[in-house]
């Protein structure tokens, strides 16, 4: 293998690892902010057992999804040396400025909030995780702002053998990337509410701290709900921009060959690539494909023939990623609803299979997202900038395959073990439940009440 | 020009507070096993940092995202140059960063072996390769059209290791003050020790760098163009007596204002005689990687400096704040009572 498919690899998989984390860091820090804030308005100690139980499981997790990002930052200069010198004038931009603006304040918070509790006064407790929660999804801003430039370059002149920024006003309004961001953050609270969600079901059913975890149950299926909405409502206007910016991905995700008007939608389809067809076409909605992609059922959607096969993507992945998301979309709106109105009504302990079943759904989110992944990454070859740079000229010179298969084997092993040991970690910790003493925060807080 | 100066100049500040602040953690990260002989000594180590650690990280980061956006020539050709090290680095800081979190979820000796060994290699390993790596860069890298000639190995020449010990030392004195005002009873005591008997080693050391600089690199030619310069090595000096001053005095708040004082100085002492070079050429100076051959455009620079001149200033601001709700000293009762503890 070479260094461009090593480097491509490894770059999956350490961004892949990163992802497990991240979509909790991101909705988990606001569900326990407002946990906190729940206790600081009532003063009931439930909220603040609440808050330290998900609070130390965020915490286990979130120290994967620190060190697990650097990996990220250095990558692109190891790895992609041509790539970031050829766009580093626009790329690198967006990431200074996101750890000078949000990971600054996510790191210096959170150092604060677990080590305030006696030191601060509740209000000013409540506020720093407010901060850490904020500050983290404006890192996902910039760096999603960063990809959607990589998806859709917007803002620039090819000069002086490089890509040079010329309106960064185009840049942070990318319309790519703010969808892209959103499609993110909301899958990411899908993500933190299954957790939430599993997690509270499984101490139910052991009937433990019921009134915590019901209460816990019932926050996290109403974010989870409304998140879950949301995040088909942005997909949807997210695959209308790819369909305009990025036709060849957008005919891959929907595995259409033959460029076509007023195309119908397949609900079962399978391409053969080999033939350039679909082998597979069956229960057919008119018009719908169109539809999908431009708001009109009579508009014309590229197929991938338009497309010489050195321009298009590898299509059985991301044509199955796409359609195995979209079908876990469904399937997520349809469980945090059901969740949402067992615990509306009250009558979670009387469903015993369904909170078995959401113990089980934990990992289908995070796999949704890894899912979506694909479809932005795999879909977007053979480029790395969509229609400026090629993948294959990205890679670094000075950097040879047997070195890169090294770090490769050395990130297996060392992420290896770090998910064995966090795993380990966090099920222990869930399990557990929350049996910790409160009583010295109970009064030292109480004692500098503002 | 203008622009490309400034980003030089800030590179040269994240760069010095970033050594200046994870200096005293990694420090404390590599004394933690040998200044704290219980259990509870070593979290008292750990917790000293545990509230600051992250943040300070973050000066890293910050830096390699500020040279990639403002330098990203630079930026490309040396992390790509210098694979093996940061891959090293990095490994590194991860095991480090998880280290603080994961340890003390467990009662278990042996998984607190384990993650404190993972502290201590966590701690040294980044604090030796970033001074090899300087070391280098002060020296230049051997790099010319066909790109580079060096490896893992080449960068461990004398001047490379040299400099790696003196970052040791440096760190290790700065975590040693750390410590003593930080924490009280026999940790304090054993550091406040550690702290007078490491200064003379580093001074040794760090006149060692200073000659051996003359010979092995070119950093002296800015200063004897420019004579006013040799303030800033000067500053470096007189902070590294200060230090040896104060600790005789027993006054170990101010030792470590010095500490401070001296790893800034250094740090600024190794910028501008590299000026205005980013990684020079040791084969031809044609090569050199320059502020002037490797920046970003005008109009990117420009945008970069309006963000930085807005957020660094707030970043110190809250940071400062931080440091002073935590400047309390961490005693043993803070960890075993109120289990908001690493």
């Amino acid at each position: 293998m070479d260094a461009v498919i090593l480097s491509r690899l490894q770059f999956a998989i350490t961004t892949m690892f990163h992802f497990i984390f991240v979509p909790i860091t991101l909705g988990l820090s606001l569900l326990v902010a407002y946990m906190e804030t729940r206790y600081v308005r009532t003063g009931d100690e439930m909220y603040l057992r609440m808050t330290k139980f998900w609070g130390k499981l965020f915490l286990i997790n979130f120290a994967l999804g620190i060190v697990t990002g650097i990996t990220l930052e250095f990558q692109f200069g190891m790895n992609w040396a041509r790539y970031s010198k050829y766009v580093g004038d626009i790329f690198g931009a967006p990431l200074a400025i996101e750890a000078t603006v949000a990971f600054f304040l996510e790191s210096t918070f959170l150092g604060f909030w677990i080590f305030g509790w006696n030191k601060v006064s509740k209000r000013v407790h409540a506020l720093s995780i407010w901060l850490v929660a904020i500050a983290s999804n404006l890192s996902a801003l910039w760096i999603l702002l960063a990809n959607g430039w990589m998806q859709h370059p917007v803002g620039y002149v090819l000069r002086n053998n490089r890509a040079e920024m010329v309106d960064f006003t185009a840049v942070v309004t990318n319309p790519y990337g703010l969808l892209k961001f959103f499609h993110t953050i909301f899958a990411a609270y899908v993500v933190a509410s299954f957790f939430v969600i599993g997690v509270s079901a499984y101490h139910i059913l052991k009937k433990r701290h019921l009134a915590l975890f019901k209460s816990s149950f019932r926050m996290a299926a109403t974010f989870g709900l409304i998140s879950s909405i949301l995040v088909f409502a942005v997909g949807d206007f997210h695959a209308k921009e790819v369909a305009k910016t990025q036709p060849a991905k957008f005919a891959a995700m929907e595995s259409l060959w033959e460029t076509t008007s007023a195309a119908p939608y397949y609900l079962i389809e399978f391409p053969d690539t080999k033939n350039e067809r679909n082998a597979v076409e069956a229960i057919r909605i008119p018009e719908m494909l169109s539809y999908l992609a431009f708001g009109s059922g009579e508009a014309r959607v590229t197929g991938l023939k338009a497309f010489a096969p050195a321009d298009r993507p590898p299509v059985l992945p991301v044509f199955l990623s796409f359609r195995a998301m979209l079908a876990l979309g469904l399937l997520f709106v349809l469980l945090t609803l059901i969740s949402f109105i067992i615990s509306v009504r009250d009558r979670t302990e009387d469903n015993p299979f369904f909170l078995r079943l959401m113990i089980y759904a934990i990992p289908l989110p995070f796999l949704a997202a890894q899912l979506g992944w694909i479809v932005a990454e795999v879909g977007r070859q053979p480029w790395i900038v969509y229609g400026v740079l090629r993948t294959s000229d990205a890679v670094s010179k000075a950097v040879t395959a047997p070195q890169v298969l090294g770090s490769l084997v050395g990130f297996i092993l060392l992420y290896g073990m770090l998910a064995v040991a966090d795993i380990y970690l966090l099920a222990h910790y869930s399990r557990k439940g929350p049996e910790e003493d409160l009583s010295a925060i109970l009064k030292s807080s109480a004692g500098r009440e503002v | 020009m203008l622009f490309q100066v400034i980003w030089f100049i800030l590179w040269g500040v994240l760069w010095a507070v970033y050594f200046m602040l994870d200096g005293f953690d990694l420090g404390a990260g590599i004394l933690q096993r040998f200044l704290g002989k219980t259990d509870t000594e070593r979290r008292l180590v750990i917790n000293t940092i545990g509230p600051v650690w992250d943040g300070n990280e973050v000066w890293l980061l910050t830096a390699g995202g500020a040279t990639f956006a403002a330098f990203p020539t630079t930026y490309a050709l040396m992390f790509s140059y210098l694979y093996t090290p940061l891959l090293i680095i990095l490994f590194a800081l991860i095991l480090r960063g998880v280290s603080f979190e994961f340890r003390g979820k467990f009662e278990s000796r042996t998984w607190r072996n384990l993650w404190d060994l993972a502290i201590f290699v966590g701690s040294f390993v980044p604090t030796l390769l970033f001074g090899v790596a300087f070391g280098n860069i002060f020296q230049g890298l051997p790099m010319d059209a066909a790109g580079y000639h060096g490896n893992l190995f080449y960068l461990l020449n004398p001047y490379g290791l040299l400099t790696g010990l003196f970052f040791v030392l440096l760190f290790v004195e700065h975590g040693a003050l750390w410590l003593t005002i930080k924490t009280d009873g026999p940790v304090s005591e054993r550091a406040a020790r550690l702290a007078k008997g490491a200064w003379g080693f580093l001074l040794v050391v760090a006149v060692a760098f200073l000659a051996y600089s003359y010979f092995a690199t070119n950093l002296y030619a800015n200063y004897l163009q420019h004579v006013f310069l040799f303030i800033i090595p000067l500053l470096a000096v007189a902070a590294l007596l200060g230090i040896i001053f104060f600790i005789r005095k027993e006054r170990h708040l101010a030792a470590f204002w010095s500490s401070c004082v001296t790893i800034l100085a250094v740090t600024f002492t190794g910028v501008t005689g590299l000026y205005p070079n980013l990684i020079p050429s040791s084969l031809d100076p044609a090569y050199s990687l320059t502020i002037f051959n490797s920046s970003s455009s005008a109009y990117t620079l420009k945008i970069m400096t309006v963000v930085a001149l807005i957020f660094v200033p707030v970043v110190i601001g809250y940071q400062i704040w931080t440091y002073s709700t935590f400047r309390h000293k961490i005693r043993e009762s803070d960890i075993t009572e109120s289990g908001e503890s690493y």
